[in-house]
């Protein structure tokens, strides 16, 4: 796919970050980034610790505000955008916290019955069967559906929580180290699940992970994030080759290597 | 590409319909998303009843469709075919039609899915008195612990957290000042002053001495100062305790090897059982103020009028009984405070709940205790 003929059409740029900077007092965490996210692509953001992808993040998502630069989302800039616009911007983003974020008072059909209850006035049965439904297709097993979320493993928490949501049948939906916790078979399954849903709700998602088996596996580009700039953009085997040495150490480190031995044998 | 055309949602779409011909066309139009399917269930349930015969379902006009909409779809063709209508689903667009697929994957499993037992009320009260003995025992394997972890640092004496302690002392103590010297000043002045109004028709002015005198050192202060106290220390180790059990913290200290009563329960129990009858002190001497003032500007009572009956009608005894009763009343405020702390369990709502239950449990005993001392002086009558 020719990604940058895409990212003039306005159609197909779902996210546009143009020259942000952060900074937390003295600290700088962004010194001009800049990144487009187009229609139907699953974006990765990745990065050391520290390295801003969280901020960056929630700076999409409107709960913090760069220093400067603007961000556009669905055309329209967050920073001018009214009320009325953000809240209807919010419906149309999913987003999946690293560590859940489930209401610990609610069990999870309700938790994931939370936005649809709030945002729709359907029939309480209607709205228990949606939740329902989304929680079935992220592969989380039935029969739990009435735990509440301290009853619950990392893994099954993490599905829930991705059922929520997509509870609104979101067309932008944020991953924040969506495996990160998971042991490998489950981070395995969870990816499969993303291009699933991916496939089936025609989603673009936006990942933040350093998970490398990950990134190989479902990321379509990715960005890397270092000394609050960004390094590189491009598919896994673009940046693979990239001569950037902070990009090189980041995927030829050990578990670097080995994860894309991994993703070649498997293809 | 349709996608695009489906991510701009600023066009508006129509709103989804549903209609029935009797030549056995079911006409689907509209834009079956959520924002419209409150109207479309309730044409659902208008559609005229159905019984048999083939059902030919039109869906060449609906325009969008997301999961919603397409689980109501299912939900309305899987309701006409088990009522024994044979149901053809024909035009739907091929992007909608894998929305289906996945949704009639979901319904397979929702409707496998078993509904909660339900309990009738012999079962639910059975519940609640095992559920409820079951904490009373876990309350008392608790002060037993405690007291048992007291004991065997009496002789250990240099393993006492003196630094957490003294912390307590200060935050819990003498912090506390400010809010209990104003309190039971405002109660100093609101005995004297009911009580100058009658005392006053007999012209028995010096009694108000008497009275508050008597109250405040005996009953009022000592309650008054361990009801603030509850609200105040009890609630927030209640929530120290409870948030430190939600993020781990209580598993790593035993991890440690740190038990967790030496450290966080006893020094704040002693800290508690130290500060609570000083707190008491301070309470007698403003609130008797405060009396005093009242009784100077309503009843004409001197200062030293005051202070000489006071010596001469105050008995040491009422001091006695005021003060004696405020250990217990803190070690019931800190146990049942740090107990709470400990039963909180899974997330953060636990955390509110425990400390609601902490204060509420708190004052309730102290006043009980408080009803029971007065049964006991009246026997040995003090």
């Amino acid at each position: 796919m020719n990604v940058r003929s895409n990212a003039i059409n306005p159609l197909h740029t779902v996210i546009e970050v143009r020259h942000i900077h952060t900074r937390f007092g003295a600290a700088v965490v962004h010194e001009d980034v800049s990144l487009t996210v187009n229609k139907g692509e699953v974006f990765a953001i990745a990065g050391g610790n520290g390295s801003g992808k969280s901020v960056l993040m929630r700076e999409m998502i409107l709960l913090q505000r760069p220093t400067a630069g603007d961000i556009e989302v669905f055309g329209k800039d967050v920073r001018t955008m009214s009320e009325a616009e953000v809240a209807a911007l919010r419906r149309r983003c999913g987003v999946l916290f690293q560590y859940g974020a489930l209401f610990s008072s609610l069990t999870v059909t309700e938790n994931v019955a939370v936005p649809l209850r709030e945002h729709t006035n359907l029939s309480r049965r209607l709205i228990e069967e949606i939740a329902l439904l989304k929680i079935a297709s992220t592969g989380f097993p039935m029969a739990s559906v009435t735990k509440y979320p301290s009853e619950l493993s990392g893994g099954m928490r993490r599905r829930a929580a991705l059922a929520r949501a997509m509870a609104l049948d979101p067309e932008l939906l944020y991953l924040d180290e969506p495996t990160s916790g998971l042991d490998p078979i489950s981070a395995a399954g969870f990816d499969e699940l993303i291009q699933q849903l991916r496939e089936w709700f025609r989603l673009t998602i936006v990942i933040i992970t350093h998970d490398l088996d990950s990134l190989w596996r479902i990321a379509d580009r990715v960005a890397v994030l270092g000394n609050g700039k960004v390094l590189g953009i491009g598919s896994m085997s673009e940046l693979s080759g990239s001569k950037n040495p902070l990009i090189h150490e980041y995927f030829y480190g050990p578990r670097g290597r080995a994860a894309k031995e991994q993703a070649w044998n498997q293809r | 590409m349709n996608g695009a055309e489906r991510t701009s949602a600023q066009t508006h779409y129509k709103a989804a319909r549903i209609s029935f011909t009797p030549d056995g066309t079911l006409h689907c139009e509209g834009a079956w998303r959520l924002d419209y399917l409150a109207e479309l269930e309730r044409q659902i349930d208008l559609l005229p009843e159905i019984f048999a015969g083939p059902i030919n379902c039109d869906a060449r006009a609906i325009d969008t469709m997301d999961t919603g909409g397409a689980w109501l779809l299912r939900r309305t063709l899987n309701e006409l075919q088990r009522r024994g209508c044979s149901v053809s689903l024909n035009g739907l667009s091929a992007e909608f039609a894998t929305l289906m697929q996945t949704v009639a994957r979901g319904w397979l499993q929702i409707e496998q899915l078993q509904p909660s037992p339900h309990y009738g009320w012999l079962a639910r009260m059975g519940q609640f008195a095992c559920a409820s003995g079951v904490n009373l025992l876990k309350a008392l394997s608790f002060v037993g612990e405690t007291a048992s972890a007291f004991c065997s640092l009496l002789t250990r004496s240099n393993q006492i957290r003196w630094r957490v302690l003294l912390y307590n002392l200060h935050v819990d103590g003498l912090n506390a000042l400010p809010i209990i010297g104003l309190l039971s000043f405002l109660m100093g002045i609101v005995i004297a002053y009911q009580g100058s109004e009658q005392l006053k028709t007999f012209g028995a002015n010096i009694f108000i001495v008497d009275l508050v005198g008597i109250s405040l050192l005996r009953e009022i202060a000592p309650l008054l100062t361990a009801i603030l106290v509850a609200g105040r220390s009890g609630s927030a180790y209640t929530a120290q305790i409870g948030a430190m059990a939600v993020t781990e913290e209580l598993d790593a200290l035993r991890s440690l090897g740190i038990s967790p009563i030496s450290l966080l329960v006893i020094p704040r129990a002693l800290a508690l059982v130290i500060a609570l009858p000083l707190l008491t002190v301070f309470a007698n001497i403003v609130g008797v103020f405060g009396g005093m003032l009242i009784a100077l500007s309503q009843l004409g009572v001197t200062f030293t009028e005051f202070l000489n009956r006071f010596e001469y009608a105050i008995v040491l005894r009422h001091y006695l009984v005021g003060i004696g009763k405020t250990p217990v009343f803190a070690a019931i405020i800190a146990l049942v405070g740090c107990y709470q702390g400990f039963q909180v369990f899974g997330g953060v709502d636990s955390v509110g709940r425990r400390t609601t239950l902490s204060v509420v449990q708190a004052i309730f005993l102290v006043i009980v205790t408080d009803a029971f001392f007065s049964i006991l002086f009246s026997w040995w009558r003090v």
